[in-house]
């Protein structure tokens, strides 16, 4: 199949983040997280604090990828009633607010199967949402949903391990979109103290593989990570911590501290 | 009317991806793609290597006390009438049930691998604690996760386990049953990847996890068609076992596959009804899905949020399903009957007066089913029923729950 004309609005931020000698800064935060509506005001926010895209995680019971920060928002946001149609109007509803950074849905498969997948690639696109990222949904088992996300023009990202096999990695080519999500330790997600010291390595081994840009995830929580990551990646990628912040602050504070983390991993606090 | 079986033999699946039908799969998280492939192809090799299969069957035959009995169950029979009842007394196994089948192959598999850790997930804490004694015999380290109900329902298995030399985890996410151990295991082997074994005890999770429990368990199946040729000189007219995730179930269904006249029937946990919310019934209530790393029927809800099960015996108590099951359901070859809580009461207790054999609540299961399927049944047929386990560790729950309903 042809490359689209148009380039998605993923790859169009990367290519303008590069062309001005920038990284990504990409925050995750649970739909329905501390409150029901709070993501409709975080999200602003974060861009505001200098987030160029976002990811939004769909709540799952069994969240089998993630450490207990993220257990615990998506947990809270089941308690709020946060169903896949709610992720959808949150989506619709911050583009309607004017939000233009890209929107990334990231979310196990299972939710994903039982809302349907051309159904869920389908409401996406119209919601303004440009990606996927699906954590339990390896390259073998997603040739439905990839063909989906190519027919409306949507990104399917795939992600990579230190531990995935050069053959693994090199296997993405052609079917990963967007960027490829390098996971930065052997573990699920959480805040770790330090940046794993052969992560350069393993950086380099994606970068010889796929022509994408690469965006590092899992266990990043400062400036300092930030910086030392920004050397040989893309872009970072930061959930656990944030969480956890807006899990300290009063639910109305929730805006204010999402920026201000934003700027602190930034180096502008 | 056999529209959905494929063209191929229905004894000789999975396909090369892990496929029974449209069911299973491998549907791992990044980090575990390399360690699923490394156990693929170790397990491929070991399952050609006549060296393997001695050892095994050494230990089966020494130390796990292979082959079990068959045994004709007179009392059972009369009491239930119809079908000449015979049970197949995995009870009878060192640890109890029929869990050590699996977790002996597994053992020596992780031992052959290189891999000096274990991790492991337990409902009743039966596959917990032979999981522990393989480890304890073979000088491996162990963990265990268990859902912190059932830690409190199971504390028989418990004390075994750390008596064993594991650490017991409790999991105190979720439902803190079967489910949320078996997400603790795999959040732990994403982490421990390198130097762990993840032992999982039934036919669930990614390829080849359903396959090879399966092969680990048939020894059940093929021990029972040889043993019943010998006594009755032909196979059952039926066979009944008990359904959570479904090893025991596939350990006996699976050498009769082949054997088309065989009926073969799965009693489901059922809970305080399949119309209710409290159950465990997958294959009568569930919805396609994927849970745990293969696709399957599944306990959830209209948003595809993975659903509580519950039952009264912990080894039941799982929203999901072995994939094999789920094929084997859809193509008409096994049947799936839900059995309640209190029915597995009844069946308990039946089988305590009738035989003088104390069964776990998990086989209660089927003993119910059985007197239920007897009943269209004729004095010249043959039943078997699988007796997974014995019911020393489920002590308290039914003097709770008898003492509660007399």
């Amino acid at each position: 199949m042809t490359t689209a004309t148009t380039p998605s609005r993923i790859s169009q931020a990367f290519a303008d983040l590069a062309a001005r000698g920038e990284k990504a800064l990409m925050p995750y935060v649970t739909v329905g997280h501390p409150l029901k509506e709070s993501t409709l005001e975080i999200v602003p926010a974060l861009v505001e604090g200098g987030a160029t895209m976002i990811e939004l995680g769909i709540p799952f019971s069994d969240p089998l990828a993630d450490g207990p920060t993220i257990q615990r928002s998506g947990y809270q946001a089941l308690q709020n009633g946060v169903t896949m149609e709610f992720c959808m109007e949150t989506a619709r509803q911050l583009r309607q607010q004017g939000v233009e950074v890209p929107l990334i849905l990231m979310g196990y498969y299972n939710p994903v199967l039982r809302y349907g997948l051309e159904r869920f690639v389908a409401d996406s696109a119209e919601a303004g949402i440009d990606g996927f990222i699906i954590p339990d949904l390896p390259p073998d088992e997603s040739a439905e949903l990839a063909e989906l996300s190519q027919a409306y023009q949507r990104d399917l990202i795939f992600m990579v391990a230190p531990t995935s096999r050069d053959q693994h990695i090199a296997s993405l080519s052609g079917r990963a979109s967007g960027f490829v999500y390098c996971v930065s330790v052997t573990g699920v997600t959480g805040a770790r103290d330090d940046v794993s010291a052969s992560l350069s390595g393993f950086l380099s081994r994606v970068r010889s593989a796929l022509d994408l840009p690469l965006a590092v995830g899992f266990g990043i929580s400062t400036p300092e990570h930030v910086q030392e990551i920004g050397r040989d990646a893309d872009g970072v990628i930061v959930g656990s911590a944030l969480i956890s912040r807006l899990d300290e602050a009063d639910p109305a504070d929730a805006p204010a501290v999402a920026r201000e983390f934003m700027r602190y991993l930034r180096g502008n606090a | 009317m056999t529209s959905t079986i494929p063209p191929f033999d229905i004894t000789n699946l999975p396909d090369d991806r892990g496929r029974f039908g449209e069911f299973g799969g491998s549907y791992a998280p990044v980090t575990l793609i390399p360690a699923v492939e490394e156990l693929r192809t170790a397990y491929n090799d070991i399952r050609e290597d006549p060296d393997f299969h001695v050892e095994l069957e050494s230990l089966l035959k020494n130390y796990v006390g292979r082959p079990t009995p068959l045994y004709f169950a007179p009392g059972l029979s009369e009491a239930i009438g119809g079908p000449k009842i015979y049970l197949k007394r995995e009870d009878l196994v060192h640890t109890g049930a029929h869990k050590i089948n699996n977790a002996v192959g597994q053992g020596l598999l992780a031992k052959k691998m290189g891999k000096p850790r274990i991790i492991a997930e337990t409902g009743a804490g039966q596959h917990g604690v032979a999981t522990a004694t393989v480890c304890a015999k073979m000088g491996l380290e162990c963990v265990i996760y268990m859902g912190e109900l059932d830690v409190e329902r199971q504390a028989l298995n418990v004390a075994r386990m750390r008596l064993l030399g594991a650490e017991v985890r409790s999991v105190t996410s979720g439902s803190r049953t079967l489910k949320d151990a078996m997400n603790e295991a795999i959040r732990d082997w994403v982490t421990n990847v390198d130097n762990s074994y993840y032992l999982i005890g039934s036919v669930a999770g990614m390829h080849p996890y359903p396959m090879m429990v399966r092969d680990f368990q048939s020894v059940i199946g093929r021990e029972t068609r040889e043993q019943i040729r010998e006594v009755e000189g032909r196979l059952p007219d039926s066979i009944v076992a008990c359904v959570g995730g479904g090893s025991n179930a596939m350990g006996i269904f699976h050498p009769f596959l082949e054997h088309t006249e065989v009926e073969l029937h799965g009693a489901e946990a059922a809970g305080d009804g399949v119309g209710t919310a409290r159950h465990a019934a997958t294959l009568s209530a569930g919805v396609i899905g994927v849970l745990h790393g293969s696709r399957s029927y599944v306990l959830q809800d209209a948003d595809g949020q993975i659903s509580e099960a519950h039952s009264i015996s912990a080894g039941l108590d799982y929203p999901g399903v072995g994939p094999e099951h789920s094929y084997l359901r859809d193509a008409g070859r096994a049947t799936y009957h839900p059995v309640t809580d209190t029915e597995a009461l009844e069946g308990f207790k039946l089988l305590c007066k009738t035989e003088g054999i104390i069964p776990a609540l998990e086989p209660a299961h089927a003993i119910h089913l059985a007197g239920t399927l007897a009943k269209d049944m004729t004095s010249d047929q043959i039943m078997i029923i699988n007796l997974s386990g014995r019911g020393d560790k489920d002590m308290h729950t039914v003097t709770e729950a008898l003492g509660v309903m007399s």
